[in-house]
């Protein structure tokens, strides 16, 4: 018996094909709604939604190059009491990964989610998506995935992927139940499904699809782009610690931050209800701020912003699954993104860590062992 | 100019370093007046937002101190301090904090006379590689 299964693209293109396969999902007794992008009435946005209504599925825009907030956080507040039946989720990779840290964070359950990925085509920032938007003439989504299966990513008016994305090496669905595979296929009749888990098997066999075989180009085309990926990250990682080795450095790479704390709000992994920096911890009283203006003759406020930024790495570093929701969400345009991913990458190597991995590893900071790191302990031999 | 004297903010843990700490006064034990105790009830609250802190508003270094191994009052909360420290050393010398900045160490509570000891020479050590560079910076 095998795992692979045909997403059969029709005439209408690779929308309608996954439509349909959304809808199959769907009408099935045992799934009682999907989450998956959808294109809003009311302007060109696209947010996730719950549909439950398989005559709704025709709102459904998987293929759109948005990615206004990391939907970890929705199928974490989906997931977090007992939904009262199983809905499928439509998420990319990164969503996947944050997700899958939150359930370990205790914010979710895997137990009512059927998650479904597909190998992703990337997306633009918010701005750059607008922008696309108003250059396309046909369906925005069709079209930028139509450019995308052909390796092509000369977009009109200088309109680039986000830089999160560039960087990505993580864009098969690992962690999906279902996986849907284009990369690497040479027939362009259908995709390929793949059951990852008994959860994801079990909902391929009830839709009756016809098997597929194990596509030859579709290792080696995942390799390529992985090679592409990872060099451009490590360039990205390099630049940016060059950028920011010194405390002078830093300051200046984050002189524009005017403490919005949008990055933490987006940041799917940040999931303090109540974040230490919003709380009287310090909240400081304004003799306190005198005297560091005092001490030094002048204090930048408001204040505390590089200390703001190390502390949220030092909290959040060993969960980022890199998706770059905080570069999105940054009004003075930080690199905040690049900046985390390159300390995440040092964080999580240290405890052996890979973010998003698997729910059985335990998050770094939650478990120890007696003997370990003896090398940071003691005042000799640094 | 005056020579550079180091600010070194330790924060010990209740039962063990802080004990020690008492034990080396009563014992008539002189030590640097550089160090800065902060006592905690134990060195698993010590969150890395209290290192950063601390070195951010200028101390030359952090020094986290607790119970030996199996010793933790709360059973455990020194491992977890461990792995923090342990984090903490992959990011702060990522911008320029250099390593012997932030240190751990066990100080039992009847060891005293270990706890001078230490404090003397992670001064010394602290004094020798000079100012940290939060003192030549403006702090955003």
């Amino acid at each position: 018996m095998s795992d692979l299964y045909k997403l059969v693209i029709p005439d209408e293109g690779v929308l309608a094909g996954l439509r349909r396969f959304f809808r199959s999902i769907l009408e099935l007794e045992s799934i009682q709604a999907i989450l998956a992008p959808v294109q809003l009435p009311m302007k060109p946005s696209v947010m996730p939604a719950l549909i439950s209504d398989p005559d709704q599925i025709d709102h459904c825009d998987p293929l759109a190059p948005s990615f206004p907030l990391n939907a970890a956080k929705v199928v974490s507040q989906l997931t977090r009491n007992p939904i009262g039946g199983t809905v499928a989720v439509f998420l990319r990779s990164c969503e996947i990964r944050a997700f899958i840290e939150l359930v370990k964070l205790k914010q979710g359950t895997l137990d009512e989610v059927v998650i479904i990925g597909m190998d992703c085509p990337g997306a633009f920032q918010n701005a750059s998506y607008r922008r696309f938007v108003q250059s396309c003439t046909e369906d925005p989504g069709a079209t930028f995935f139509n450019q995308i299966q052909k390796k092509d990513t000369a977009f009109p008016g200088n309109i680039d992927l986000a830089e999160a994305c560039k960087a990505c090496e993580h864009f098969t669905p690992d962690g999906a139940d279902i996986a849907i595979g284009w990369l690497g296929m040479a027939s362009e009749d259908h995709f390929l499904l793949k059951g990852q888990t008994d959860r994801g098997l079990d909902v391929l066999k009830q839709l009756k699809l016809p098997e597929a075989a194990a596509p030859l180009m579709r290792h080696g085309a995942i390799a390529d782009m992985l090679a592409k990926r990872l060099a451009y990250r490590d360039d990205m990682f390099a630049t940016t610690h060059a950028a920011t080795s010194n405390l002078k450095k830093l300051t200046a790479y984050l002189a524009d931050c005017v403490n919005c704390y949008n990055c933490r709000v987006v940041c799917p992994v940040c999931y303090c209800r109540e974040c230490v920096f919003v709380t009287d911890v310090f909240d400081h009283d304004a003799s306190q701020v005198l005297k560091w203006s005092q001490r030094r003759g002048l204090v930048k406020l408001p204040a505390d912003t590089v200390f703001y930024h190390l502390t949220r790495l030092a909290h959040m570093s060993t969960a980022c699954v890199g998706c770059g929701q905080c570069s999105n969400a940054c009004p003075n345009d930080i690199p905040v993104m690049e900046l985390f991913r390159s300390v995440a990458e040092k964080t999580q190597n240290a405890f052996g860590y890979e973010a998003g991995r698997s729910v059985d590893d335990a998050p770094p900071l939650s478990v120890f062992r007696e003997n370990e790191f003896e090398d940071v302990v003691g005042i000799k031999g640094e | 100019m005056e020579p550079f004297e180091p600010t070194i903010v330790a924060f010990v843990c209740n039962w063990c370093t802080y004990t020690a700490a008492d034990l080396a006064g009563t014992s008539r034990l002189s030590y640097p007046k550089n160090i800065r105790l902060i006592r905690v009830m134990c060195t698993g609250m010590v969150d890395p937002q209290y290192v950063i802190k601390a070195l951010l508003e200028g101390a030359d270094a952090v020094l986290v101190s607790g119970c030996h191994p199996g010793d933790c009052h709360y059973i455990n909360g020194n491992y977890k301090a461990r792995r923090r420290i342990r984090l903490l050393k992959e990011i702060l010398p990522r911008f320029g904090f250099e390593p012997e900045r932030l240190r751990l160490t066990w100080i039992g509570a009847s060891d005293g006379i270990q706890f001078a000891e230490i404090m003397r020479d992670l001064t010394s050590q602290i004094r020798a590689i000079g100012p940290s560079q939060t003192r030549q910076t403006m702090i955003i």
